[in-house]
């Protein structure tokens, strides 16, 4: 096991890497949001989740999607380390034509499930998912992260009572509580707590975990495959940023330019030399 | 003349569907005793998801649905299929091309007693705004059932608006239907009338009153407001002295703007029929509400009449 973790220790901070990659020097990129999720999307790509990346439309592939739509530099990293597309599109995220897309665009972008970033409306799309897939009998799960400003988005909660009523223990939802919405910490400008509480009282099965840990991650995922006849919520509690020192906890860089000190600053960070 | 109901026929049509294809499912927000869809959730309850008050989570469930292979049908009344889902709409399912129908009952004026909040002026107008979007009014039972049908094997989004009442049979039973096609409901030389929905049926009582003057009047059928095949548009208007639309809408984004658009440069000229930039209200029955906005038999003769300077 500790050899599966310390790889997967690894894989998270090649995520980091790319993410700084597509984020460059001198233009804005979700560079919190995305670096907050490396330890869970890892666990999720390179031990949990069932795909063939040479099929991305495979029936039976498990299907994650990110509710909080801006944080699409990380799920970029994982499909370009698993061979979605080339790593050379790494290199030309949000310019004009390009496959990366600002925000999740399935048309463009092969292991992208949904379109979403208009915040609030990717655990409904999970949930029809997941009643879909279980209409056709299929053991598929859909994996959905979510915000935890985006919590306050009505929608989510339509969706969470939606996803209860309806027992959808085929859906795993992930709330990535970094604490910070793009302006400065939620408990001090828009509070969605208490989470545990008000998610257990939607009629989820509700677990709590350190969403850098990846063993803490990892036990989670695979206990939520234990409980039936509700959906899961995993809460991650996270660092907005982590990994890249002058960005964790840090709101600025929620969507920011890095400069080329900065940009120098975060490989260094993660132990990476690019030949600039 | 026999009548219908869209409604009705809707939901009977889905229950056909049903049977037929495995993957439809349908949606509903609690309006399934008045959208019909009840039809269908007695004969397929596991395709039926009662969604609750909830039209912006049913649509980006409807999505979720899509994207899993099924054909998703989304119901509510036009004012809330189209405004309260607006974003839902236009984000997860439209920039995709998701194959989810969107089905907006009781339209237009048609929920005479329950005023503006539940009228809608608007739809038809928002929904073309909408990239990748197909927007359709039918005229009457028959082509509610031939477009339900229809848009099953028509991929991407589809927004299809209803009627709440009865409407009198114009559709040929024998035509096929086909998106983006214009359909000539009578034939006529000195006005052409372009209209969709009840106000066709005003038109050929407008033409046929006509008739008895010495005026002949040709009636279009514009039930497919976007995608549009403009050629034909132009080719009904192209041998006539005066034009006219009428819409059970906005004179803003719906058929007027349409019709106007396609022949912009035309010189012959036009008289639009609809609604002036204003709400709905309450009213005691459908067709006093219809004449207190100008929606009448009479005002499209009267506007054929001054194109063809009688009056």
């Amino acid at each position: 096991m500790d050899k599966v973790i310390s790889e997967l220790e690894q894989k998270a901070r090649m995520l980091r890497v790319n993410i700084v990659k597509m984020v460059g020097i001198g233009q804005k990129g979700h560079l919190g949001g995305s670096c907050s999720l490396a330890e869970i999307v890892a666990a999720l790509y390179f031990y949990k989740m069932n795909y063939d990346p040479k099929n991305p439309h495979w029936e039976d592939r498990d299907r994650l999607l990110l509710s909080k739509g801006h944080a699409a530099l990380v799920q970029y990293a994982a499909l370009a380390e698993i061979g979605y597309f080339s790593k050379e599109e790494i290199g030309r995220v949000k310019c004009l034509g390009a496959m990366l897309q600002g925000h999740p665009d399935m048309q463009t972008t092969p292991g992208i499930e949904a379109n979403t970033g208009s915040l609030g409306q990717g655990l409904s799309i999970a949930c029809g998912m997941a009643a879909g897939l279980r209409l056709d009998h299929r053991k598929s799960k859909v994996y959905c992260i979510v915000g935890d400003g985006e919590l306050a988005e009505g929608q989510i909660w339509e969706a969470a009572m939606t996803a209860a009523y309806y027992k959808l223990d085929n859906l795993i939802a992930i709330l990535d509580q970094n604490g910070l919405m793009a302006t400065g910490p939620i408990v001090e400008r828009y509070d969605t707590n208490p989470l545990v509480e008000k998610w257990q009282a939607f009629g989820w099965h509700v677990m709590e975990i350190d969403g850098h840990n990846l063993q803490q991650i990892i036990k989670a995922l695979d206990q939520a495959d234990t409980i039936s006849g509700q959906p899961k919520m995993i809460i991650a509690h996270t660092v907005k940023g982590k990994g890249v020192s002058f960005a964790e906890h840090n709101a600025t860089f929620h969507n920011n330019d890095l400069t080329r000190e900065q940009f120098e600053r975060a490989c260094a960070d993660l132990a990476f030399r690019e030949n600039l | 003349m026999n009548m219908q109901n869209p409604r009705q026929v809707y939901g009977e049509t889905l229950v056909e569907l049903g049977r037929e294809n495995q993957n439809i499912v349908v949606l509903e927000a609690d309006l399934s005793k008045s959208t019909m869809t009840c039809l269908f959730e007695k004969e397929f309850p596991d395709r039926f998801f009662e969604m609750g008050i909830g039209e912006a989570n049913m649509t980006s469930f409807a999505g979720g649905l899509s994207l899993t292979g099924k054909i998703a049908f989304t119901n509510s009344f036009a004012v809330f299929a189209a405004g309260r889902a607006y974003d839902q709409i236009r984000q997860g399912i439209s920039i995709p091309k998701l194959n989810v129908k969107i089905v907006g009952s009781s339209a237009g004026l048609s929920d005479f007693g329950d005023g503006a909040t539940h009228q809608s002026v608007e739809d038809l107008a928002i929904m073309r705004a909408i990239p990748n979007m197909t927007v359709l009014v039918p005229v009457d039972g028959i082509e509610t059932r031939k477009m339900t049908r229809k848009i099953v094997d028509y991929p991407g989004p589809v927004y299809m608006r209803l009627n709440r009442h009865d409407l009198p049979d114009l559709f040929p039973v024998e035509e096929e239907w086909a998106v983006g096609k214009a359909y000539l409901i009578r034939d006529g030389k000195d006005v052409v009338v372009f209209a969709n929905g009840i106000m066709v049926s005003k038109a050929i009582g407008a033409a046929e009153k006509l008739a008895k003057e010495g005026i002949s009047v040709r009636v279009v059928n514009v039930s497919s407001l976007k995608p549009i095949h403009e050629s034909e548009i132009i080719k009904y208007a192209s041998d006539v002295k005066g034009i006219v639309t009428a819409e059970e809408h906005s004179l803003i984004g719906g058929l007027a703007s349409v019709i106007t658009y396609i022949l912009r440069g035309n010189p012959v000229p036009i008289m639009t029929i609809g609604i002036a930039d204003q709400f709905g209200q309450s009213a005691h029955s459908y067709a006093e509400l219809l004449e207190a906005y100008g929606l009448t038999e009479v005002n499209i003769i009267n506007s054929i009449l001054k194109l063809v300077g009688r009056i």
